[in-house]
């Protein structure tokens, strides 16, 4: 049984459906290894082991009577900004550290009602501010691979679990690149779909424009099999959007079937100089320049693009992020819920201290930001100036995609690196260079992995679409997979039996 | 139909000086802003209940309470109420309208913002003609300008008193739908300001779009009011908040005008500032000055998209408009050939005005006088004496209109149609149409007008009152209407009074 967290998503429906284990087994394979290991990388803020154990009898007593949900009875877990019924939900803040949510979000419901199992809620940078793991208040997680580095930020406790094995899937959020870059830190697929794809009801909002949930997994099927629960217009979102509604598993299945020795022939991959730039580690351009020749390879045509400067784009997110979040986060001000400050002598000194130790410096820091780019003055240098330029990132998208399926590159500039006491914010920010643009166009985008490093770090490669082409990214990453073996590598703590 | 609130002769020129209305030598300047609450069901972003007056935080969702992850979800009954305000204000309409966020901290503003309208809102310039001084001989028309109209969320409120020593929040009002209708600074007096409010009033009820019950907060003024000397630059304004009767607003403006005329005549300067009334002291406080104003940071709030208004949703509802007080009262008195008085107090409201409608509507245009006569004095006296409105009428206008039809065939004298209305009044009929007629049937109410049984009961009457008789024939006039009266008395009050009087002049000689 030690291997069972190996297994891919669709292994594990299969060895269900056959009988192999029951999901009560599997779900205490994975409490036994989360037990045992998630000390050494702190990826759970809250474990929901009882009610998971509870999930589960009942999932093997429903597939007993017929139950045919393909997702029932698979294990699985939530990154802390969704917010879960009865269960602590903190998004990574003290702010929140004794929230228990009155309602779940749609999406945790979505999977509930899936016939998933909750092993419970992952840990995270604070109010998903970070691309590091180091602003959470229950502490920073550990990479999987290497346990003094990284895991990748904002979702890195989502990342870690996955790489660890102690789930087969988790959700995350990406707000600018919050899912891409821990998938690439830690090894995985993510995948951030197209922006109202997803709802946001119930996902603690950063800055309600960028954000969109979505999966992350070992493989892009595993990617796909969380992520169909998790779609679907939601009438208590405003920006949740009426689409079709693509089966992604099927999707997948049926581009297998018709792909023969060149799977991708005609596929036309965008390729812009602006994401090989400086900054760009010499390893990570390697693994990412080996996977495009591997793409040829396998058929498709690799094409040049023009994409908005990176440093226009960093700059601007980093101006309207805050600003929303600066709004987003005034409803923490310890008056109805979450953290509030000992013995405040006025209402002033309620709001500022219950604030000031409420939140960490990393999201005080965006507050300020924020509110000083709205602020009597500066709104129209700042705010206006930012939100035009965003337009001009959404059109040069749309030229690039005009000689194009997909654009791709490298997800982060840099493997994993160490948690630095001292790291420059601004630095971390650089991070996000990549991955940013895809969420002020609100287009969709996954992570693969393509390679480790000489240090045997993963490097991830980034797969940007069109508008709703969730499956066509699947599928050039699955079909990519199919060839490749990278997906297949485990981190350390994976490695580990129990 | 023909929308607009306004017949040429009322449209007067905007900003004539009225000499008349300066006040020692200064020229007033008011400005209104008017948040009235829309009459939905639900609140404006979340299905919460927007009922009045129940345990505080029980009318709260999770999206009222803004807990983390909630989203606001538009309520699409608001819009069509905005719009049809819109239209009733001869405005342009915001076709492309969007929500913004305006972030500040307090207690009772959950979320530390108000989502409200602040650069794109749903109903753009427009005008209203009112009548300062209506019903009183110095009435005059004025034609005031409205800046623009929005969509926005109410805050929740403190509570002082609840528990001892604390402050306690109320959310059951957060999120009410509110439309704040924002005036040119257009009123010269307090007069034209209570006009323009109370136009306001009427337009918003007869809309059916709120209830305006100013006692519960759902219509509330704040009165911007400058003084200057004739022909100078606007004065520094201050603005009189949360004035919530009408009777207040008058004296909150006077006494406001005075203290600014006293602080310029004393040498000093009006500061900008935010005040209070207190009706008890009748004065005017300072509650905040511009000094601490907030910059509330606006901008376009990420979660709701913009509305986008299709031409075809604007004609429907313009197709649906009642027709409004203006046109109506002009068509009473056209028409219907009712006074001026009379056309405007049926018009008082939209209830009154299709009471009456409903009642002409079955006696004839011919009769509408006498209709006007008996909604405006018999029914209107009853209902304001039980202090009623016309909706809660005991009478239907069916019921109404049936008695009136008795009338017309001279089955009632007037003295029996008030026997026949009180028992209308007292429900005494029953439900139906025909409620007169049962009333008159069973109270035996039947006006006599048979000629032979009427002069035998004056026969009667002579033999029994030979005195009064005589007095009469040497010359007493008065005696005459003792004998009417001893007729009527034993026909029961059902002869016909004419008939009584010719067959007694007959018989006397």
């Amino acid at each position: 049984m030690s291997e069972l967290h190996l297994l891919s998503t669709q292994q594990l429906i299969m060895g269900l459906q056959d009988k192999q284990f029951s999901s009560l087994e599997l779900t205490e394979h994975y409490i036994k290894r989360i037990d045992a290991l998630d000390s050494k990388i702190n990826s759970f803020i809250t474990h929901t082991s009882e009610t998971a154990r509870a999930q589960a009898q009942a999932a093997d007593e429903m597939r007993a009577q017929g139950d045919k949900r393909r997702l029932l009875g698979v294990p699985m877990a939530h990154k802390d900004i969704f917010c879960t019924q009865g269960v602590l939900t903190t998004c990574g803040s003290k702010m929140l550290h004794n929230f228990v949510s009155p309602y779940n979000a749609t999406i945790v419901s979505n999977i509930d009602k899936a016939g998933m199992i909750s092993l419970g809620k992952l840990n995270m940078d604070e109010f998903a501010m970070g691309s590091d793991n180091s602003s959470s208040y229950y502490g920073t997680v550990q990479n999987p691979w290497d346990l003094e580095r990284v895991p990748g930020g904002s979702s890195g406790g989502s990342a870690a679990a996955v790489a660890a094995g102690f789930i087969p899937v988790a959700t995350g959020s990406d707000t600018g690149g919050s899912i891409r870059q821990p998938a690439s830190f830690c090894g995985l697929t993510g995948i951030k779909p197209t922006y109202g794809r997803v709802s946001r009801f119930g996902m603690i909002a950063y800055a309600s424009s960028l954000d969109q949930a979505g999966s992350m997994g070992r493989s892009a099927k595993d990617c796909a099999y969380l992520l169909q629960p998790m779609i679907g217009h939601d009438p208590r979102d405003a920006t949740s959007i009426k689409h079709d509604m693509p089966d992604y598993v099927q999707d997948l299945n049926d581009a297998e079937a018709a792909a023969g020795d060149k799977p991708f022939d005609g596929l036309r991959i965008g390729v812009a100089k602006e994401y090989f730039s400086k900054g760009l580690d010499a390893e990570v351009e390697q693994s990412v320049r080996a996977a495009l020749k591997k793409y040829e390879e396998l058929g498709a045509t690799i094409v040049e693009v023009n994409i908005t400067d990176p440093d226009i784009t960093l700059a601007t997110y980093y101006m309207l992020a805050p600003a929303e979040a600066s709004s987003n986060l005034s409803r923490f001000d310890g008056v109805r819920f979450g953290y509030r400050c000992e013995n405040p002598t006025d209402l002033i000194d309620l709001y500022t201290r219950s604030r000031s130790e409420g939140f960490g410096p990393e999201v005080q820091r965006r507050i300020l930001t924020g509110t000083y780019a709205l602020s009597a003055g500066y709104f129209d240098a700042y705010y206006t100036k930012a939100q035009k330029i965003r337009r001009l990132i959404v059109k040069d998208f749309e030229d690039a995609f005009a000689n194009c399926d997909v654009i791709a590159s490298p997800t982060a500039p840099t493997a994993a690196y160490k948690l630095a006491e001292d790291l420059d914010p601004a630095t971390m920010y650089l991070g996000d260079v990549y991955t940013i643009a895809v969420n002020l166009a609100g287009l969709p985008a996954l992570s693969q992995p393509v390679g480790l490093t000489s240090e045997g770090l993963p490097v991830g490669l980034q797969l940007i679409g069109q508008y709703w082409q969730e499956s066509k990214l699947l599928a050039t990453a699955h079909l990519f997979q199919q060839h490749t073996d990278h997906h297949l590598q485990h981190s350390t703590i994976a490695k580990e039996t129990v | 139909m023909n929308t607009a609130t306004t017949t040429d002769n009322n449209a007067v020129r905007k900003h004539a000086v009225r000499k008349e209305l300066f006040v020692d030598g200064y020229e007033v300047v008011i400005g209104i802003e008017i948040h009235c609450q829309l009459n939905t069901e639900s609140k404006i972003f979340s299905s919460a209940p927007t009922d009045f007056g129940h345990e505080p935080n029980s009318q709260a969702s999770i999206v009222d309470l803004g807990l983390p992850g909630v989203l606001p979800v538009l309520n699409a009954g608001v819009v069509d109420r905005a719009l049809k305000f819109g239209i009733g204000v001869n405005a342009e309409l915001g076709l492309f309208n969007t929500f913004d966020r305006k972030n500040y901290f307090y207690p009772d503003l959950p979320k530390g913002y108000q989502i409200t309208q602040m650069a794109n809102p749903i109903v753009g310039e427009g005008y209203i003609d009112v009548i300062v001084n209506e019903g009183e001989k110095n009435e005059y028309p004025k034609r005031m300008g409205i800046t623009r109209a929005h969509l926005e969320e109410d805050a929740g409120k403190s509570v002082h008193d609840a528990v001892d020593g604390m402050t306690g929040v109320d959310l059951n009002r957060a999120g009410t739908p509110l439309i704040e209708i924002v005036s040119e600074p257009d009123m010269r007096s307090a007069h034209e300001a209570l006009a323009y409010i109370k136009a306001i009033h009427q337009l918003v009820t007869w809309l059916g779009i709120s209830d305006a019950v100013m006692a519960e907060g759902s219509f509330r003024c704040d009165c911007n009011v400058s003084v200057r000397k004739p022909g100078a630059e606007l004065g520094t304004r201050t603005e009189l908040k949360n004035l919530n009767s009408f009777r207040f607003i008058e004296r909150a403006i006077n006494r406001e005008i005075e203290r600014q005329i006293d602080i310029i005549e004393d040498g000093g300067k009006v500061i900008q500032a935010t005040m209070l009334y207190d009706p008890e002291r009748d004065e005017t406080r300072t509650m905040r000055t511009k000094e601490d104003a907030n910059d509330y940071r606006y901008f376009p709030d990420p979660d709701l998209l913009p509305v986008r208004i299709e031409q075809h949703t604007v004609d429907s509802i313009k197709a649906a408009m009642p027709e409004l007080p203006v046109a109506r009262r002009a068509r009473f008195e056209e028409a219907l050939g009712l006074s001026e008085y009379d056309a405007r107090i049926l018009t008082g409201s939209r209830q009154l005005a299709d009471y009456f409608e409903d009642v002409v509507a079955e006696v004839g245009q011919q009769d509408a006088k006498m209709a006007a006569n008996w909604v405006m004095g018999d029914l209107l006296g009853a209902l304001n004496k039980d202090d009623k409105d016309i909706i809660d009428s005991p009478i239907s206008a069916k019921q109404l209109a049936g008695m009136l039809e008795r009338i017309k065939d001279d089955t009632l004298s007037g003295k029996l149609a008030k026997k026949v209305f009180s028992a209308l009044y007292e429900r005494e009929g029953g439900n139906d149409d025909d409620a007169a007629d049962k009333i008159i049937e069973e109270k035996g109410l039947k006006q006599e007008t048979d000629t032979g049984a009427i002069k035998a009961i004056v026969e009667e009457v002579i033999a029994k009152n030979q005195p009064m008789v005589e007095e009469y024939r040497g010359g007493k006039e008065k005696a005459f209407n003792g004998l009417v009266g001893q007729v009527m008395k034993a026909s029961r009050g059902s002869a016909n009074p004419q008939q009584v009087n010719q067959i007694l002049k007959e018989l006397l000689g």
